[in-house]
């Protein structure tokens, strides 16, 4: 999927196909599965189940009754949707407002548009986005894992709200140590507690060329620096480049969420771009805007700019010569 | 009939006409329904008065004096309700920042600044979230202020220590609407001190109020 | 044409909200319930059929040149009186549309029936036209939203029809207007046009 290239016949198939595609990102998904049932345990498998069903029913319904058209649920992707979807979401949040998103995902972002391959975000985040925006109270209401089920801020929640006070940032207590914020444990969406879990399955989404390097190394670059400008410049009213790595749904977002090939650009120059972009926006909204996170949003707005960018980075056509 | 030719003449003429024709028909208008607006708008704020100085009971009230007392930047304007010539407390208004500017906030204190009822005058919060506020604070709601004291009580929302419930997921909206209360019974406090004591402090205040 | 089809061709075939697709500002912005888009909706009609009239009957006295200016003058005036009518006996309406009141002057749906139509027309028909726009803007708006009212808060017209709990917020918000706006506009092309 990294480039298209055209050749004369005959054509070899690679292998290469949606639903191989699709699987592959479902296998690199599961430690990040494994951590969140380990920490949320039944709550946390009811919310993936609901949206992985809710997503898949959606669908079928909709291209069997609204478009009349085959049905393409056995390519994997709506289940992949409803996974990701669900590992953006609290596990405590009622099932219902999970089937709402679901329909909003699938229904609103995806099928609308003419199903897979034609929607212009990623259905995942927009079904997230419109959940957080129309249930704030549930969407914002953490779970804290370990001891009995305590709801508490996630710590980027913390970060925002300490900064806000006029605190700094040492002021600021309760915040994870860096260990947990790597391993997990800390409060927050399903998929995004630890760490570790999305670096093992980033590693096999390169080892099994599923995606590419520049999404993923663009965004956390892009991230890191900025938050360190801003760290260097005042210690005491920015939270560290590690601290912005590790929290939120930066290490979900770039791993899996950006990588989304629907939504993301062709080729590799413009994925550097559209990674940047979405680093960029995410630090900028998390240090300076209202909401303490800010992944989703900056992944949507680069999702609906990827078509621009794809037509400024047009590979070279054979024979142009280059200005 | 033939069309107007677009001359300079002709245009000037019909141009003038037309603006003559509608200021004119404006005016009357604004003669017509001068009366009946201040009339709504006196009976909007009398209204809101009444409300949260008897707490939604019936009944008739004066208002005695309006004073207005400026405080960071923000114009307290108090006014000092009377029932059969006995005094029975203040209601104040101001405008403060929540969400979005423009949070307009009727609050009503007795005489020893307890909280008798308040009302939301005008609101540009997300509705659905920081527009709640119009119910959440008020008597048996889960944020209930009513009969608090600001000097006496810690009037902040519990996140930062106090003992207001704020409301779920707009605490921006519920940390501009406990503010605007204390700093309207602020606002009760310096213009009784000022009144006993004659202090000169804030009488730029004052002038403020009778220049406008 | 005749004048009731003047009036359908307004409310089904020219639909201003949701086939021509004009004055989307007070499309979005006013529909968070029903009460408040057929209030909106009524109020640009007023102001379309006083408009629509008054444009129609003076239209040879009006040089073309200065057509536009006279043409605002008159709706900004139409507009001035409808809102100072409304401050002053339906408060409770005004409070809501407060800011959309004064842009009904800017609403194109407003110039552009007096520029396609009732600059052309007799002063009957441009009434007609009036009504019809008119209608339909209204129907639309109260259609709308009834939807993002129903949807936001589980209410229609003020009457609870789940608990609010179950409101999706962000119909009541901008995106919702959106959201919905799309879905009312993909239902209208499927049922008046046969694919």
């Amino acid at each position: 999927m990294n480039k298209l290239t055209i050749a004369p016949s005959p054509h070899v198939h690679s292998g290469d196909s949606v639903r191989r595609n699709m699987f592959g990102v479902a296998i690199a998904l599961v430690p990040a599965l494994a951590t969140s049932l380990w920490f949320f345990g039944l709550d946390a498998l009811a919310v993936i189940l609901t949206s992985v069903v809710a997503c898949v029913a959606v669908e079928y319904l909709i291209q069997k009754f609204v478009l009349k058209v085959p049905t393409t649920i056995s390519d994997g992707s709506a289940i992949v949707t409803g996974l990701i979807l669900a590992f953006n979401l609290p596990p405590a949040l009622p099932l219902w407002i999970v089937v709402v998103g679901a329909v909003f995902a699938i229904g609103v972002c995806k099928m609308t548009f003419g199903g897979l391959g034609q929607n212009i975000v990623n259905p995942a985040i927009g079904g997230r986005v419109f959940l957080l925006m129309s249930f704030p109270a549930q969407m914002t209401t953490w779970t804290v894992p370990g001891v009995d089920a305590t709801t508490g801020a996630t710590p980027l929640g913390l970060m925002k709200e300490g900064l806000k006070s006029g605190k700094s940032v040492s002021e600021i207590i309760g915040l994870p140590e860096t260990s947990d914020l790597f391993f997990g444990g800390i409060g927050g969406s399903l998929g995004e507690v630890s760490a570790l879990a999305i670096l093992i399955g980033l590693a096999f989404l390169l080892i099994a060329r599923i995606i590419t390097w520049h999404i993923p190394v663009a965004v956390l670059g892009s991230m890191a620096a900025l938050q360190g400008v801003f760290y260097v410049a005042s210690p005491e009213s920015f939270a560290s480049p590690l601290f912005t790595l590790l929290t939120g749904g930066a290490m979900l977002g770039a791993v899996f969420m950006a990588t989304d090939y629907v939504t993301s650009p062709m080729s590799g120059k413009g994925m550097v771009i559209y990674g940047c972009g979405i680093g960029v926006l995410t630090v900028l909204i998390r240090d300076f805007g209202a909401y303490p996170e800010g992944m989703s949003f900056a992944i949507l707005l680069m999702n609906l700019v990827t078509p621009l960018i794809n037509r400024f980075c047009k590979p070279k056509r054979f024979g142009e010569i280059a200005k | 009939m033939k069309k107007l030719e677009s001359t300079l003449p002709n245009m000037v003429i019909v141009l003038t006409c037309v603006s003559l024709i509608s200021a004119t028909l404006l005016g009357v208008m604004q003669q017509l329904t001068k009366e009946p607006i201040a009339q709504i708008e006196r009976q909007t704020l009398e209204d809101g008065i009444k409300k949260v100085m008897l707490g939604g009971k019936a009944g008739e009230l004066t208002v005695s004096r309006t004073d207005t007392v400026e405080m960071d930047n923000t114009a307290f304007i108090i006014y000092t309700a009377e029932q059969g010539g006995v005094e029975l407390g203040k209601a104040v208004k101001a405008t403060v920042t929540g969400f979005s500017p423009g949070l307009t906030v009727l609050t009503g204190f007795d005489v020893e600044g307890n909280i008798l009822g308040y009302e939301i005058l005008a609101t540009a919060e997300t509705p659905g979230l920081g527009a709640k506020a119009d119910q959440w604070f008020q008597k048996g709601a889960k944020g209930d202020i009513i009969g608090k004291n600001p000097g006496a009580n810690n009037m902040t929302v519990s996140k930062d220590g106090g003992e207001v419930d704020a409301i779920t997921a707009s605490t921006i909206t519920s940390r501009a609407f406990l503010k605007a209360v204390n700093m309207e019974y602020k606002a009760i406090s310096n213009a009784a001190t000022e009144a006993t004591t004659g202090a000169t402090t804030k009488t730029e205040a004052y002038e403020t109020a009778e220049a406008e | 044409m005749n004048n009731l089809k003047v009036i359908l061709n307004g409310i089904i075939k020219e639909n201003p909200a949701l086939v021509l697709l004009l004055g989307m500002c007070p499309t979005l912005g006013t529909t968070t319930s029903a009460m408040n888009g057929m209030g909106m909706g009524l109020a640009t009609m007023a102001v379309l059929m006083c408009s629509n009239t008054v444009i129609s009957l003076i239209k040879r006295l009006i040089p073309d040149m200065v057509r536009i200016p006279s043409f605002i003058v008159i709706i900004a005036t139409f507009v001035t009186v409808l809102e100072m009518l409304m401050k002053a006996y339906v408060p409770s309406l005004y409070a809501s549309l407060g800011l959309f009141i004064p842009l009904i002057v800017v609403n194109c749906i407003v110039l552009g029936r007096a520029e396609s139509f009732a600059a052309k027309n007799s002063p009957l028909a441009s009434l007609c036209d009036g009504i019809g726009s008119g209608l339909g803007f209204t129907l639309a708006l109260t259609m709308l939203g009834a939807i993002r009212e129903i949807l936001g808060s589980g209410m229609v017209f003020g009457i609870r029809l789940w608990s609010e709990d179950f409101g999706v917020l962000a119909f009541v918000l901008a995106p919702g207007a959106f959201i919905a706006l799309a879905y009312l506009i993909v239902i209208v092309n499927k049922l008046t046009k046969k694919a």
